[in-house]
């Protein structure tokens, strides 16, 4: 219980539903002091507070996990380490992976508890042959099958997501009608361990400065810049360059090379990509199985509330090809690529490379 | 997890202590009462009347004079009422006293202060180490107040520790003091209705107690203050309680910390024994469903006769907590933290435990409802929890691993 309405609301309809719940408050932060302005997070006192009246008003015990340092090392760490190494990571997919669906649930397990059951928006639904599978919410403005894609199926197995029917607004006024004072709280938004929302400036404190060149695709110098982690493929804003392009048309990030400090920038239309190669693939069920060779048709979703693209994946071992039947614009290495057949979950991989549709 | 059965094993007193039925009829007979006891008419006098009569049977239990009774809002008021007014009077008379003398096991009533005197007031404190059963280093704070005598404001000891119960030497601590007329303050919020208790005897300057840990309401305490003694006040306003501390005397509280003192330093003779009996029990039938939990703090009169306080190997205390919550056995993990975060003990590692094992630990603390059924649920439920705690601390450990 994050202290949010979408798991105070999933939390009461558990219980409801006959379930022996427990409220568990996850306390991440090292510093749980820092009250963050602004956008609310998931590990702040109030918040603590909040999840803790929500418990109280549902009549379930209420406890708080300390979590600090394994959230630390399986998700600030590798944050840290994929920014340093030019990627963008989505820490939410590696919270799910490795604490909310790992390290709270192996705990919960060994305590005598069945399953976690969490506020996410995204549907389960068990087969006849005994198989859970994850399938998009209801609500298309609030799925969150996107995050959930890395679960294997030990983990659907034991998780229960109680919105995956409803409306966002409906949970609302279901939050009011059960007297939860969380029902209006705004919805986090930001990375929830960067108190102010400055991803760059927190990761230049830990970093270090970093600077480097801002080139155009022949390798001119336009710029320069204190770091390749504060860039993003396919970010516009920020690039702080005197010379406009010839063109006059604005430039967007094509391409971070963290050894060099290199960040490589060019027209909107070099963004596009028709391929992607990703790896240290999850998956839900089973390897996906019609033949290798031949490739699965399936969707693919290649960020948090992106589009889904028509493409076919190859697996082969610890990698997975994607080709894509539409070009994709501004595809972030080190985001997680979402395998759909339907509004089934197939798996998640991560992305490693991508090919540019208009070769530099 | 199944639901609660049978009634409830309150086993965390040292928290806080159910009230006795007098305390609440006493309490609900002044709530009901008007009259500021400042005041001059009959109604004033009538409320300074409970107030003062509180205050003499208050100090006919813990062997003071009523005048040495300063009622405050509870334990924490009182220790930093005497941390920080100690060295400030004993400072402002000679500003050469910035030492203050304590020890590392105290309770964050005492130790907050300590560290804010210190980082804000320019004091210098000192920490005395503790031995493996969390008991003072008389010798280290004896060579700590020889070291420079003239320089000492204050010296802190508590009566008996609040997570692990160990006593401590406090006769010797104000043998020491004496040589260099120091003043000693002492937290007895858990020695109060354990332990025999006598403020003139005890050659103490101040001493604090506090209601809700010995049946009375919370949100009453007092500070114990030797006739002689001067402080510097925390409160300044109408000049209450000798100067002291202001603020409008609350009879009805005053009522209910008398009413509760009473009973428990009445009772006390009786109880204790009893108490420590149940404790034994407790501690050796745990043992023998967990033969390697550890016992924390001495063995048999050298610790509070309600406390018992065990590490279990493996588990995290958390978790044994909520298993354990979950039957309604109520217990704790140790001192209690604002935002629920369990944090590794200070007392037990000042003690030399490792941190892991500090981690997995229970209080058990008895008090004057207590009885055989309560230490029988615990024993009953105590291997189970153990055994699933231990599966979740080792899973834990291994996804760390992965």
């Amino acid at each position: 219980m994050s202290g949010g309405v979408d798991s105070a609301v999933a939390a009461a309809r558990a219980a409801e539903a006959g379930h022996d719940v427990t409220g568990v408050h996850l306390a991440l932060s090292r510093n749980p002091q820092s009250y963050r302005s602004g956008a609310r997070g998931c590990c702040t006192i109030e918040d603590a507070n909040d999840a803790r009246r929500a418990a109280d008003v549902i009549g379930i015990p209420f406890y708080v996990w300390d979590l600090s340092d394994r959230f630390h090392e399986a998700v600030v760490e590798d944050f840290m380490t994929e920014y340093a190494a030019g990627r963008t990571p989505n820490p939410c997919v590696r919270c799910n992976e490795r604490i909310k669906f790992e390290a709270v649930l192996e705990r919960g397990l060994a305590l005598g508890f069945d399953a976690v059951a969490t506020g996410h928006y995204a549907r389960l639904e068990t087969g006849s042959d005994g198989l859970v599978r994850l399938h998009r919410a209801v609500d298309p403005a609030k799925d969150q099958s996107y995050v959930l894609g890395v679960l294997t199926q030990h983990q659907l197995a034991h998780s229960l997501f109680p919105l995956g029917d409803t409306a966002k607004d409906d949970v609302r006024r279901e939050a009011e009608r059960r007297g939860l004072a969380v029902a209006a709280k705004p919805d986090s938004h930001d990375i929830c361990f960067i108190a102010d929302g400055d991803t760059a400036g927190w990761l230049r404190d830990r970093l270090g400065d970093g600077s480097g060149d801002i080139v155009d695709r022949s390798g001119e110098v336009l710029g320069s810049h204190r770091g390749t982690y504060g860039f993003t493929v396919g970010q516009r804003r920020g690039l702080r360059l005197d010379r406009p392009a010839p063109d006059g048309r604005p430039r967007y990030v094509l391409d971070i090379e963290p050894v060099s400090g290199t960040v490589t920038v060019g027209p909107r239309e070099s963004l596009r990509v028709d391929a992607i190669e990703a790896t240290s693939p999850r998956w839900c069920t089973a390897v996906p199985s019609p033949g290798a060779d031949a490739g699965l048709r399936c969707g693919v979703q290649l960020r948090a509330h992106g589009e889904e693209y028509p493409g076919i994946a190859t697996v082969a071992g610890d990698r997975v090809g994607i080709e894509l039947l539409e070009p994709a614009s501004g595809i972030a290495p080190g985001q997680a690529a979402v395998l759909y057949a339907g509004t089934q979950v197939l798996g998640s991989a991560t992305i490693a490379s991508t090919r540019a549709l208009i070769p530099s | 997890m199944t639901p609660p059965s049978g009634p409830l094993a309150y086993l965390d007193h040292a928290a806080t202590t159910p009230v006795y039925p007098e305390v609440i009829e006493a309490m609900a007979a002044q709530l009901a009462a008007v009259g500021n006891a400042s005041a001059l008419h009959g109604s004033g006098r009538a409320a300074r009347r409970v107030v003062e009569e509180s205050r003499e049977m208050i100090a006919a239990a813990v062997g003071s004079r009523p005048s040495e009774v300063v009622f405050t809002s509870g334990g924490t008021e009182a220790d930093n009422l005497a941390v920080k007014g100690f060295l400030w009077a004993r400072r402002k008379s000679d500003p050469r006293r910035t030492r203050i003398l304590s020890t590392s096991i105290e309770h964050h009533a005492v130790l907050d202060p300590l560290r804010w005197l210190q980082t804000d007031e320019g004091s210098e404190v000192e920490l005395m180490p503790v031995d493996s059963a969390g008991r003072l280093d008389v010798d280290a704070l004896r060579a700590s107040v020889e070291r420079d005598p003239g320089s000492v404001a204050l010296i802190s000891v508590m009566w008996a520790n609040n997570e692990v119960g160990t006593i401590q030497p406090v006769d010797e601590v104000v043998a020491i003091a004496a040589r260099h007329a120091i003043p000693v303050h002492s937290d007895a919020v858990q020695g109060l209705g354990q332990l025999p208790l006598d403020f003139a005897a005890s050659g103490l300057d101040a001493m604090t107690i506090a209601g809700h840990k010995i049946g009375g309401p919370v949100g009453v305490g007092a500070l114990l203050l030797r006739r002689e003694a001067t402080l510097v006040p925390l409160l300044h306003g109408g000049g209450q309680e000798r100067d002291v501390r202001s603020g409008t005397m609350n009879a009805p509280a005053s009522a209910g910390l008398a009413v509760a003192a009473e009973l428990a330093v009445k009772g006390q003779p009786e109880r204790a024994p009893a108490l420590a009996a149940l404790r034994d029990e407790l501690i050796a039938r745990v043992l023998e469903a967990v033969p390697d939990a550890q016992l924390n703090g001495p063995p048999g009169d050298a610790r509070l006769p309600g406390n018992a306080h065990l590490s279990f190997p493996g588990c995290e205390g958390d978790s044994l907590l909520m298993l354990l919550d979950a039957q309604g056995i109520e217990c704790s993990t140790g001192s209690a933290c604002s935002a629920g975060v369990p944090q590794a003990s200070h007392v037990l590692l000042a003690m030399g435990r490792a941190e892991a094992i500090a981690r997995g630990s229970l209080r058990f603390s008895l008090g004057h409802t207590s009885t055989r059924a309560d230490v029988e649920r615990v024993v009953e439920a105590i291997g189970p929890a153990v055994q699933r705690a231990r599966a979740a601390g080792v899973t834990a450990m291994a996804g760390e691993r992965a």
